[in-house]
């Protein structure tokens, strides 16, 4: 079987899973997790880290480990967001941000408006933007028309775990969409992670279902396998669903007296 | 308080007749760092016969035992990913009420330890989902915990907020005054006869083929048989240490506030754990309410967001709070280690240097157990089978997913 890359803004991966950095019980189970999860890319919200790089701070734990995706966590206009993504880019040495632009502290949810100026200031300004967005295909669309590099839509808030709430619009994002579409947030255990896949998104991003978990390190693993067994499901295309049964083995033609 | 260059002097007493392979009780100990686990270290030593000098660079308990809010919390703050602790915590936890009433004797200082229980509380449907996930765990561990409904958790604190949903009991979780602590364990080392100098940084770290054999202060050495590095968050800046010994620890910022309460009425009376802070009430009508958790280096600025997190969490909790005085605000860093668990115990291929360091948010819950068993380490040689695991050879690479940026 030919290598099933993921490529995005340049770069190749063979994972699929996207880990998100925060709310482990400890850095080590975060790193032990990172090493489950196969994941080749960690996101690391910037206004939260200590960004003088100190020694044993997660910085410099991933490193060396993983492809740093800094965000905007925390961030609630597009100044401030365009900000602390240059701030991002000085000291992280990369061009790769994911925009979150959040509209409130109670549901989480992105501000669209905002997101689609703040990205297109940021292409401009030469970042790849990988927005993370509501499951909307016409605000993907907006997006990706800005030049984002990849869009990031919501299967259900940030923190929930309730899996991904409409898988309609998740698939229609994904059969219209020209850039890689990556699902970010809701993901509550494996079968959630697979089902993006199979939908078509192109990967998953996923925090607290691992850091949360009462074995994370386990679940980080699950996590792997669970991206990977759904975009192999994806690339093999599942059956089309009936309403009657049909016997697997063929009825005509047995032998019989 | 000895100022830089005073007039202590220094006389070299060789390890007393036997093989200084082994460290023996009249060896010659140096103890960096003045905090709850460097002062309970050295009264230790020095009740039992060492020689026992305490290098600070600041003030002895000025660091995060000022800092902490002395919550002793075996049960309610075991979490997923930190089982292999336990044994530690449990250990220490048993060790406090002995340990208390020993030090409040020796030093004739009160340290207020009371073990009254720890209450965790959830106000909404998704805090008690969360909180039954917890208790599942908790309980699963063997650990003595109870289920409390809405109603028996305002019967036990009546000026909760009145939507209390549901409740987890630590019966055997507890406080201390951490501050009281520091004055009592510094009284007792400096009665014990440990020799405190604070104000005084150590520079270096100084070794001889592979042996510890003091530390430079103040340009000048101070010859040691043993070195206990108990510097807490700055334990990473101590000069001299080869590699393999730099302890990964890191300062973990928190924020923390402590308003006033009427202490003949107080707004509550044992520790509660509501979602997003504590409160930890004292005696004398203090209401600590902390903390933020912080990766912010050595950032020390109390920020509008950390405090308006902390005030809105015990606001929502209590809310009889909006009443209340600040009577302080601070900041602190916690010696947080890679996995959160103390690195304790003797260093491979540094002969001398002992390591009790790392202990994250559990330094007054660990004081006990920490000051016995390392104390123990340095007399007999021996490493307890609970000190075996927190040693710092467990800290090694892993393998990467591929990636290499």
């Amino acid at each position: 079987m030919a290598e099933d890359l993921f490529r995005i803004a340049g770069k190749a991966f063979t994972s699929r899973l996207f880990l998100g950095t925060a709310g482990y019980p400890n850095q080590q189970v975060f790193l032990d997790s990172l090493a489950a999860s196969g994941a080749q890319v960690v996101t690391v919200s910037i206004r939260r880290v200590d960004m003088e790089g100190g020694a044993e701070g997660i910085l410099d734990l991933v490193r060396d480990r993983a492809w740093l995706l800094p965000n905007t966590a925390g961030c609630a206009t597009v100044k401030d967001a365009v900000l602390t993504a240059q701030l991002a880019r000085e000291a992280l040495d990369t061009n790769w941000i994911k925009l979150e632009l959040i509209g409130d502290r109670e549901t989480l949810y992105p501000d669209v408006e905002q997101l689609v100026t703040a990205a297109a200031q940021l292409v401009d300004d030469g970042f790849a933007v990988l927005p993370y967005c509501t499951d909307d295909p016409i605000v993907c669309r907006r997006l990706a028309d800005v030049g984002c590099a990849a869009v990031m839509p919501l299967g259900s808030p940030i923190g929930t775990g309730l899996g991904i709430l409409n898988p309609y619009n998740i698939e229609m994002i994904c059969s219209r969409s020209t850039v890689p579409v990556i699902l970010d947030a809701g993901v509550g255990t494996a079968s959630d992670a697979a089902l993006a896949m199979e939908l078509g998104c192109d990967a998953v991003l996923l925090n607290t279902a691992v850091s949360k978990s009462t074995d994370p390190v386990r679940m980080a693993a699950a996590m792997g396998h669970a991206v990977a067994g759904g975009r192999l499901a994806r690339l093999a295309g599942r059956i089309p669903k009936r309403t009657r049964a049909e016997a697997s083995s063929p009825e005509l033609g047995l032998i019989g007296g | 308080m000895p100022a830089k260059g005073d007039r202590e002097t220094v006389t070299y007493h060789p390890p007393s007749g036997h093989s200084s392979a082994k460290p023996s009780v009249t060896s010659r100990v140096i103890v960096i760092g003045a905090g709850c686990i460097g002062l309970s270290i050295a009264w230790r030593l020095a009740a039992a016969g060492s020689t026992v000098d305490i290098y600070d660079q600041g003030r002895a308990g000025g660091g995060a035992t000022h800092a902490a809010a002395g919550m002793l919390a075996a049960a309610v703050e075991t979490e997923p990913g930190e089982q292999a602790l336990l044994p530690l915590t449990l250990d220490s936890q048993r060790r406090w009420p002995a340990f208390a009433a020993e030090l409040e004797a020796y030093s004739g200082l009160p340290v207020d330890l009371r073990t009254d229980g720890t209450v965790q509380v959830a106000l909404t449907r998704d805090d008690v989902e969360v909180l039954r996930s917890g208790f599942e765990f908790q309980r699963g561990l063997g650990l003595n915990v109870a289920w409390l409904t809405g109603a028996q958790v305002k019967e036990r604190e009546p000026w909760l907020n009145p939507r209390a949903a549901a409740g987890v009991l630590g019966a055997d979780d507890g406080q201390v005054d951490n501050r009281k602590l520091a004055v009592a364990l510094k009284a007792a080392a400096v009665k014990a006869g440990a020799r405190l100098h604070e104000g005084a940084a150590v520079e270096t770290l100084s070794l001889t083929a592979g042996r510890v054999d003091g530390v430079v202060v103040d340009g000048a050495l101070k010859p040691a048989d043993v070195v206990v590095l108990a510097a807490g968050a700055w334990s990473r800046q101590l000069a001299g240490l080869p590699e393999g010994a730099v302890p990964p620890v890191r300062p973990v910022k928190g924020q923390m506030l402590a308003l006033r309460m009427d202490a003949a009425q107080p707004l509550l009376r044992h520790v509660v754990w509501p979602p997003k802070c504590y409160l930890v009430p004292r005696l004398d009508g203090r209401l600590i309410v902390g903390a933020t958790t912080e990766d912010k280096g050595w950032d020390d600025h109390l920020t509008a967001g950390g405090v308006l997190a902390l005030l809105e969490a015990a606001w929502r909790a209590l809310p009889g709070v909006e009443e209340l005085p600040i009577e302080e605000m601070w900041v602190g860093h916690r010696p947080g280690s890679r996995d959160d668990a103390p690195i304790l115990g003797p260093v491979p291929d540094v002969a001398g240097l002992v390591m009790a360091t790392g202990h994250h948010r559990n330094g007054i819950l660990l004081t006990p157990g920490t000051a016995d068993l390392v104390a123990d380490h340095i007399q007999t040689g021996r490493v307890d089978p609970l000190l075996a695991p927190f040693g710092i050879g467990r800290f090694q690479e892993r393998h990467t997913n591929g990636m290499r940026p």
